[in-house]
């Protein structure tokens, strides 16, 4: 019996929570019995001997859960072999995230996590981490959501030498910018239909500004170039200041614009608005996310797939704890 | 034409002059002169590079002149600008001295401004461009995209550019 808590009961939570009942009889082909044993989010939480849908009741009737034991109460009681770390995104501190990883860590304990923050401020400490102490740390699910990128490189291109890495990591910008290829309408106007279709969010600078791919180029570039660097070492342009004319000239000379995160193996490491012909590959529309992998032996590989939702990054949580557990490699 | 001109002068002062001279007198224009102390001849002599701009039909009599100064010519040839990349521009460009920025990408000698497009703003609202830049090579069409990015780093200009797709 695999031993799930989870931190953070929000979109990606829920929907990790949501999956796990739904396809249980697929999961538990792959890894075995499990169990969800404590859930918690920013103020309260549910332990102890409860179903899944207790946990949904309470929260939507209630707007919290039945208990107040603390995140750090149920780490420290250490009743979970897993857990699922779905807390708020700071590229900057990495909190709450990066204590709750580490302390699980430091127990031996293994962490799948959709945050970004803490993978970010510390990406090799967490590494290092994990390996002191006989734990993993999953994180599929901080980039690209359900596209899978991270064991793509890891296990399925095991053995190339990784030259280069473009991609689109942003869905919000790129379903603006798509837009705004299509209507030649300026910025403002496209960025307000995104934000009534719920695409973009009321404060969308963490997405236009860019930081949000610079966020997963950094977990790129330390994962797959076994580099060392932060956002602050990511140079970053955002999309606010592209102007209809700049599309119109663009397509007139069989490019569009689409906002790229670029990494390679000499220390690239750009976040910009690009000229994309509209053959590459990248030049994809609407809220999709892709990434060009150019390898040695493998030469390229196209990944594309739904970069965010909460069945999505569900998804990719899951394709983890699969990874962790699977083939009866547990108990 | 556009072309370089490989010369040996002697180490000592006025020598640039036999060259520089018979160039601005025929109506040309020095684009650059790399002058390399480090590579004397075995004769004490020394390689200057200069990049030159004059008429295609002048040349001969431009070379003719400076060989009469006693100048040894190493090599002549003609500057081909066979990469070519083309970049989004957008912000004040009008504004902020656009011939500024070309002539900067010129004097390299190295690479050129071959096309500028600017659509006309709306007043007061940024402007876009689409700007050419022609380079004798890769690297220089490189070190051209740099002093471009710095000019409009300075500027506040948005540059956007191309993702290029020759396999890294
Ligand atoms: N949404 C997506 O499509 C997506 C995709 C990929 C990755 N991600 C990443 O996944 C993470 C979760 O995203 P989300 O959309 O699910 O966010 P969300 O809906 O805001 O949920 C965040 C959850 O974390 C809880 N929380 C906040 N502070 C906490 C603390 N100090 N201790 C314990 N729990 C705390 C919140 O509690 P309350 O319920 O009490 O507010 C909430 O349950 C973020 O890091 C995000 O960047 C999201």
């Amino acid at each position: 019996m695999i031993k799930i808590a989870m931190v953070g009961f929000g979109t990606v939570g829920r929907g990790f929570a949501r999956a796990l009942a739904e396809n249980r009889e697929i999961i538990e082909k792959k890894i075995g019995k499990y169990r969800v044993t404590a859930i918690c989010d920013s103020k309260s939480s549910i332990t102890g001997d409860f179903r899944i849908d207790e946990a949904f009741k309470h929260k939507s009737e209630r707007g919290r859960l039945p208990e107040s034991r603390s995140a750090e109460e149920i780490i420290e009681e250490g009743n979970f072999d897993v857990l699922i770390e779905t807390t708020p995104t700071d590229v900057f501190s990495g909190e709450p995230g990066l204590s709750y990883i580490k302390r699980t860590l430091k127990s031996g304990r293994d962490v799948i996590t959709s945050n970004k923050g803490p993978l970010v401020v510390a990406y090799r400490d967490l590494m290092r981490l994990a390996e002191r102490h006989g734990a993993r740390i999953g994180f599929e699910a901080t980039v690209g959501g359900a596209m899978p990128v991270i064991k793509m490189i890891r296990d399925e291109l095991a053995g190339n030498r990784i030259k280069r890495l473009r991609g689109i990591l942003n869905g919000t910008t790129n379903y603006i910018l798509s837009r705004m290829e299509k209507e030649k309408a300026p910025y403002p106007q496209i960025l307000s239909e995104a934000q009534e279709l719920g695409i973009a969010e009321a404060d969308p600078g963490y997405d236009v500004e860019g930081i949000d791919a610079g966020a997963k180029l950094v977990i790129l570039a330390n994962s797959v170039f076994g580099r060392n660097v932060r956002f602050q070492d990511v140079e970053i342009r955002g999309i606010t200041r592209i102007t209809p004319e700049a599309f119109e000239i663009a397509v007139e000379k069989g490019y569009t614009i689409r906002l790229i995160a670029e990494a390679d193996e000499n220390g690239k490491l750009e976040v910009s608005p690009r000229l994309v012909k509209l053959t590459n590959p990248l030049a994809i529309y609407g809220t999709l996310n892709a990434v060009l992998i150019e390898t040695d032996l493998a030469g390229e590989v196209f990944v594309i797939g739904r970069g965010a939702g909460e069945k999505e990054t569900a998804s990719a949580l899951i394709s983890d704890l699969v990874d962790f557990y699977g083939n009866g490699s547990f108990g | 034409m556009r072309f370089t001109l490989i010369v040996e002068l002697e180490d000592k002062p006025g020598q640039l002059l036999k060259v520089i001279e018979p160039i601005s007198r025929i109506g040309g224009n020095v684009i650059s002169i790399v002058h390399d102390r480090h590579k004397v001849s075995p004769l004490k002599r020394v390689p200057v590079e200069f990049v030159v701009d004059i008429d295609t039909e002048k040349v001969e009599s431009l070379l003719s002149r400076i060989k009469e100064s006693g100048v040894h010519i190493r090599s002549i040839n003609e500057v081909r600008m066979l990469y070519t990349e083309s970049f989004l521009l957008i912000g004040h460009i009008i504004h902020t001295d656009l011939s500024d920025t070309v002539n900067r990408i010129d004097e390299t000698g190295f690479a050129e401004v071959v096309e500028i497009h600017i659509t006309m703003p709306k007043v007061n609202e940024p402007s876009t461009a689409i700007i050419t830049i022609s380079a004798r090579g890769k690297d220089e069409l490189g070190r051209a995209r740099k002093i471009l990015r710095e000019i409009c780093e300075k500027k506040d200009i948005l540059v956007i550019e191309p993702l290029n797709e020759e396999s890294a």
